[in-house]
C-alpha cells in the first residue's frame, strides 16, 4: 500500500507510541544527568548546589563502586556461562527424540515464569539454608558438613538462583535455532565421515552461533539489573559482597537519599548498559534487513 | 463492458522510474497478456490498472470513464494473485463470497452465485474446507471463483500459474482460456512465460525497461517481431542470431533465424558446422552446432534425423525466413 | 529420511532428559509439596516429601493474615491495565509500520528497543521524585504507567513481527473485492491479526506481573502486588515457610500456565524476531 494519504495516517498511529517512549526516555534520564552535577540530599532540603563532577569523582573513586562493577561483571558473567553451556548440552538433550518430550519442554521451561522474589526466597530458605535446607540435609546424607550458602559463598549462590531462573531461556532460545538446521546439512555431514563431535563443532555450533549471541546480549541487559533478588537474599551482604551497581545505586537514593551521587552512579549504568546495546542492536537491525 | 484505456501512463518511486510513457488501448472482450523479463514493469503497470498503486502521471480510463484516482473497490475490476491471496480464515464457501458481501448482495443471490462459481471451477465438493487444507491448483481455482462472482469488467491476473508444476500450469492455462470463452470478459493477464502468452492472448503486450516494445497478436509478434528484443523473446527455443560478415551478406547489422526455420542436410547448405550435442526426443530433433564463424546455433527439425554428436551439418535458413536488424535493433522491413 | 533410532538408546536419552527435566523443575514443586504441609513438617529433617499430613490451612492464614487477595488483585490489575494499556498505543504505531514503512520505518523501531536496554537505575531517582510530587507512589495508576513504559517497545515489537507476517496481498485482495478500508479492517485484518495480538497480550502480563525492579520501589502496601508481597517474607523474623509456599504457589500458578500455553511465541517475542 502505497498511496499518499496512508503516510499521514501512518504518522498519525505512530505518534503515541513515539511520543510517549520519548518522554519516558529523555524526561527522567536528563533530570538524571542535572541532579548528577548537583549537591542534592533529601535528607538535607534547600541545600542543593552545583558541584561539577564532585558526584562522579566521589561516586568512581569510592571502593564500593569497584566493588560493585566486579560484583555486576561477576554475576552476568558467572550467570551466562552456566546458561549458555547448561543451555547447549539441554538444547541438545531436548533435541533427541524423547518420550514425552511435550511435558519434558514444559518442566525446562518453567523456573522462567516464576517472579524473582519467589525463586529467591524459595532457593534461600528451602534449598539452601544452613539448618532446614534441603540441601543441608543432602549434605549430611552424604557425610559431608552443610555449607552455609550465603555466609560462605553469598555471590556463588545468587548466581545459582538466577542461573536457574535463566536457564530455560538459553535452552528455549539455542533450541529453536536448533530445530532450524537443515536435517539434511546434518545427514551430508554424516556422509562426510564426521563423527559427533566434529559434527557439533563444524556444523551445529557454527549454526547456533547467532542464537547464542542474542541469549548473550540479551541476558547482559537482564542481568546487569539484577536487583529483586539481592533484595531478598542477602541485601547486598555480607559487606557489599553481593551488591552490585544497581544494589549500589538503589542504596545510595532510596536508602540514603543521596540524589546527586545515585544519579551518577545512575548515568555510570546507563553507559555500561549501552556498550552492551550497541552490539544487540547491530544484531537485531541486521536481521531486520534479511 | 470493459474497455480500459491507459494515456501516457507514467510511474516512479521516488528517483526511480518503472514506466516511463506507456499509452495502450484494450478493447472490450480482448484477452491481453502483458510479457516480459523479470523488471520489465508488467506486474507494476497491472497494479497501476488495479489501483494498488497510485500513477505519477497520465490517465487511465474503463469504459471511458477516468479512474485515475479511483479507490481499487471503486474500478470493479477482479484480481487473481500470484500468491492466490486467499483469506485463510475463511472456507472456501467465505472466500467466493467475499466480494459480492462486500456490495452487499443478498443471501439468496451470494449462494446462488457461489455455487455457480463452484460449479464452474470443480470445487463444489471443497466449499466448507479451508484454504490450507485445498492444493495448489484447487487454491487457484478458489482465487479464480473469487475473481468472477462479482461479475467484474475486467480479470486481471499476475503470474497466476508460476506456483502451479508444470503439468497443472498446461491444464490451468487451458481452464482460464475456456474461461474467457465463456464469460467474453477482458481479461489481463501478467507473465514472464512467453509460451503462456502465445497460448492464451488474442494480443500481447511485450514490455521491456518499461516500455512497450511491440503490441499484436501472438502470430504477428511471431512472424513480424519489431526488433532484436521480440524476436528473441517470442519463440521457443529462442531465435539464433548472427552478426558480422554473414549478416552484412543479407545487407543488416544482425540477422536472426529461428530454430524451426533450417534444413539441415548432411551434403551442402549456407553453412557448414559441427553438432556439439544432438537431442533426440522422438517428435524432434535439437541439435546444437557450432558453425565455422563460430555462431552458436540451435536447430530444431520434426522427426528423427540420424545426426550425431560430432558430426558436420549443412544448415540452410528456408526462404523468407530470415529476419534482419540494423544496429539499433530494429527490423529491416522485407 | 533419519534412519529409525534404536529404541534401547530412545529409552537411555529419555531417562536422562526426564531426570534433568525433574532437578529443574523441582524447587517449584517442593514449593507446592510444602505448601500444603503445616509449619512444623515445612522445616523437618529429614524432609518428608509427599507422606505427610496434607493441609490447606496455609492458604487459608495467608488470606487472614495478610489480606493476600488484596495483592493478588494489584497484581492483575497493574499487570493486565499495563498490557491492555500498552496493546492500545502499539497496535497502531505497529500497524503502521508493517503495512505502511517509510525509509525511517527501522530507525524508529531500533531506537525504541534501545530505550528497553535503558537501565532502570538510570531513571529511578528521578521517577521517584516524580512519583513522590505527584503522589502517585503505591498506587495502581503509577505503578500501570512505568509498567506500560517499560514494556510498549516489546510490545510494538511483537506485533510488528506478526503484522509483518500477514501478507500484503491478502490486503489488496480485499481492495480488489471491494473492501473498504473499514471493511478490510473487520472482515480481514483483525481476523488474520488476533493469534499475534493474544500471543503478545500473554507474554506481556507475563513479563508485567513478574517485574521486580519497580513494583518493589515504588509500591508499599495499598498498591503492592505479589513481586512485593512476597518479598515482605524475607525479614527473617521466622521460618514461615509453609505459608511463603502457598502464597508463592497462588503467585506463580496462573503465571506458569500462561507461560505453558505462549511458550512458541516466546522465543520471537524475547529475541525480537531475531530468532525463530
Amino acid at each position: 500500500m502505497a498511496t499518499a494519504q496512508t503516510q499521514t495516517a501512518a504518522r498519525l498511529m505512530m505518534a503515541p507510541a513515539v511520543v510517549l517512549l520519548l518522554g519516558w526516555m529523555l524526561i527522567p534520564l536528563s533530570l538524571t544527568l542535572w541532579f548528577s552535577f548537583q549537591r542534592y540530599n533529601l535528607l538535607m532540603p534547600g541545600q542543593e548546589f552545583f558541584t561539577g563532577f564532585d558526584n562522579y569523582r566521589y561516586f568512581l573513586s569510592h571502593p564500593n563502586f569497584w566493588s560493585a562493577l566486579a560484583n555486576t561483571l561477576i554475576l552476568v558473567g558467572g550467570v551466562l556461562t552456566i546458561t549458555i553451556i547448561g543451555g547447549t548440552l539441554l538444547a541438545l538433550l531436548l533435541d533427541q527424540p524423547i518420550f514425552g518430550q511435550g511435558i519434558v519442554r514444559l518442566l525446562v521451561i518453567a523456573p522462567f515464569f516464576v517472579m524473582p522474589t519467589v525463586s529467591a526466597l524459595v532457593w534461600k530458605n528451602m534449598l539452601m539454608h544452613p539448618v532446614n535446607g534441603l540441601f543441608s540435609w543432602i549434605a549430611r546424607v552424604f557425610v559431608v558438613q552443610p555449607i552455609d550458602w550465603f555466609a560462605q559463598a553469598p555471590m556463588f549462590s545468587i548466581i545459582v538462583i538466577v542461573a536457574w531462573q535463566w536457564l530455560p531461556f538459553a535452552t528455549l532460545i539455542i533450541l529453536t535455532a536448533l530445530q532450524s538446521l537443515d536435517e539434511e546439512q546434518k545427514e551430508a555431514a554424516g556422509m562426510d565421515g564426521a563423527g559427533p563431535f566434529p559434527l557439533f563443532f563444524y556444523i551445529i555450533l557454527p549454526h547456533l552461533a547467532r542464537a547464542i549471541t542474542v541469549v548473550i546480549l540479551i541476558q547482559t541487559i537482564f542481568l546487569l539489573s539484577i536487583f529483586a533478588e539481592i533484595l531478598v537474599t542477602t541485601n547486598g551482604g555480607p559487606g557489599v559482597a553481593t551488591t552490585n551497581l544497581t544494589f549500589l545505586i538503589y542504596m545510595q537514593s532510596l536508602l540514603q537519599f543521596d540524589v546527586g551521587l545515585a544519579s551518577a552512579g545512575g548515568i555510570v549504568a546507563v553507559i555500561l548498559a549501552n556498550i552492551v546495546a550497541i552490539f544487540l542492536l547491530r544484531i537485531v537491525g541486521k536481521n531486520l534487513e534479511a | 463492458m470493459g474497455s480500459i484505456t491507459l494515456d501516457h501512463v507514467t510511474k516512479s518511486f521516488g528517483a526511480v522510474t518503472i514506466i516511463p510513457d506507456i499509452s495502450l488501448d484494450i478493447r472490450d472482450g480482448e484477452f491481453v497478456v502483458f510479457v516480459g523479463p523479470s523488471g520489465c514493469g508488467k506486474s507494476t503497470l497491472l497494479r497501476l490498472i488495479a489501483g494498488l498503486e497510485d500513477v505519477s502521471g497520465g490517465k487511465i480510463m474503463i469504459d471511458g470513464a477516468d479512474v485515475t484516482n479511483a479507490h481499487p473497490a471503486q474500478r470493479k475490476l477482479s484480481m487473481v494473485f500470484q500468491s492466490y491471496a486467499l483469506y485463510p480464515h475463511m472456507s472456501v464457501r467465505g472466500n467466493i463470497a467475499f466480494p459480492l458481501k462486500m456490495e452487499g448482495a443478498s443471501k439468496e443471490k451470494i449462494d446462488e452465485a457461489v455455487g455457480n462459481a463452484a460449479a464452474i471451477l470443480n470445487l463444489t465438493d471443497y466449499l466448507d474446507r479451508k484454504p490450507r487444507q485445498l492444493s495448489g491448483g484447487q487454491r487457484q481455482r478458489v482465487a479464480i471463483g473469487r475473481a468472477i462472482v462479482r461479475q467484474p469488467k475486467a480479470f486481471l491476473f499476475d503470474e497466476p500459474l508460476s506456483n502451479l508444476d508444470a503439468a497443472l500450469r498446461v491444464a490451468m492455462r487451458l481452464e482460464i482460456s475456456e474461461l474467457h470463452k465463456k464469460l467474453g470478459t477482458t481479461m489481463i493477464y501478467v507473465t514472464h512465460d512467453q509460451v503462456e502468452a502465445m497460448t492464451m492472448a488474442d494480443k500481447i503486450v511485450v514490455l521491456n525497461a518499461g516500455r512497450i516494445e511491440q503490441y499484436g497478436t501472438p502470430l504477428e509478434l511471431y512472424s513480424k517481431p519489431a526488433n532484436r528484443f521480440v524476436a528473441g523473446f517470442i519463440g521457443s527455443p529462442k531465435m539464433n542470431f548472427i552478426e558480422g560478415a554473414e549478416a552484412a551478406r543479407f545487407g543488416a547489422h544482425a540477422i536472426g533465424v529461428r530454430p524451426e526455420h533450417f534444413t539441415v542436410s548432411q551434403e551442402a547448405g549456407s553453412w557448414k558446422g559441427v553438432v556439439g550435442v544432438a537431442e533426440h526426443l522422438g517428435s524432434d530433433t535439437f541439435l546444437y552446432v557450432k558453425s565455422e564463424s563460430g555462431d552458436q546455433l540451435t536447430v530444431r527439425t520434426s522427426g528423427e534425423i540420424p545426426v550425431r554428436s560430432g558430426e558436420t551439418v549443412h544448415l540452410t535458413p528456408m526462404d523468407g525466413r530470415v529476419y534482419r536488424f540494423d544496429a539499433q535493433g530494429h527490423a529491416i522491413a522485407g | 529420511m533419519a534412519r529409525a533410532i534404536s529404541t534401547r538408546r530412545k529409552i537411555a536419552i529419555s531417562a536422562i532428559a526426564w531426570l534433568v527435566a525433574f532437578l529443574i523443575f523441582f524447587p517449584i514443586l517442593w514449593t507446592f509439596l510444602t505448601s500444603f504441609k503445616t509449619e512444623g513438617t515445612a522445616i523437618q529433617i529429614p524432609p518428608k516429601f509427599v507422606f505427610f499430613e496434607w493441609t490447606l490451612e496455609n492458604y487459608v492464614t495467608v488470606q487472614e493474615r495478610s489480606n493476600y487477595f488484596r495483592h493478588f488483585s494489584n497484581s492483575v490489575i497493574t499487570a493486565v491495565g499495563s498490557t491492555i494499556i500498552g496493546l492500545l498505543i502499539a497496535i497502531p504505531a505497529a500497524w503502521a509500520m508493517a503495512f505502511s514503512p517509510t525509509k525511517r520505518t527501522k530507525d524508529v523501531l531500533m531506537w525504541m528497543l534501545s530505550t528497553k536496554m535503558l537501565p532502570a537505575v538510570g531513571v529511578l531517582v528521578p521517577i521517584y521524585l516524580i512519583f513522590r510530587d505527584l503522589r502517585l507512589l503505591d498506587t495502581h495508576i503509577g505503578l500501570i504507567a512505568v509498567l506500560t513504559m517499560i514494556n510498549l517497545p516489546i510490545i510494538v515489537w511483537m506485533l510488528y513481527t506478526y503484522f509483518k507476517e500477514i501478507p500484503v496481498d491478502i490486503l489488496e485482495a480485499a481492495r480488489m473485492d471491494g473492501a473498504g478500508l473499514r471493511q478490510e479492517i473487520v472482515h480481514v485484518l483483525t481476523p488474520m491479526a488476533i493469534p499475534g495480538i493474544a500471543s503478545t497480550l500473554l507474554l506481556n502480563i507475563i513479563l508485567a506481573w513478574n517485574e521486580a525492579f519497580w513494583t518493589l520501589n515504588l509500591t508499599t502496601t495499598r498498591a503492592a502486588p505479589l513481586t512485593a508481597f512476597i518479598a515482605s517474607y524475607s525479614s527473617p523474623e521466622g521460618l514461615f515457610w509453609a505459608k511463603l509456599s502457598a502464597a508463592s504457589t497462588l503467585a506463580i500458578a496462573p503465571i506458569l500456565i500462561m507461560g505453558w500455553f505462549s511458550q512458541k511465541q516466546l522465543v520471537r517475542g524475547l529475541t525480537f524476531g531475531a530468532v525463530k
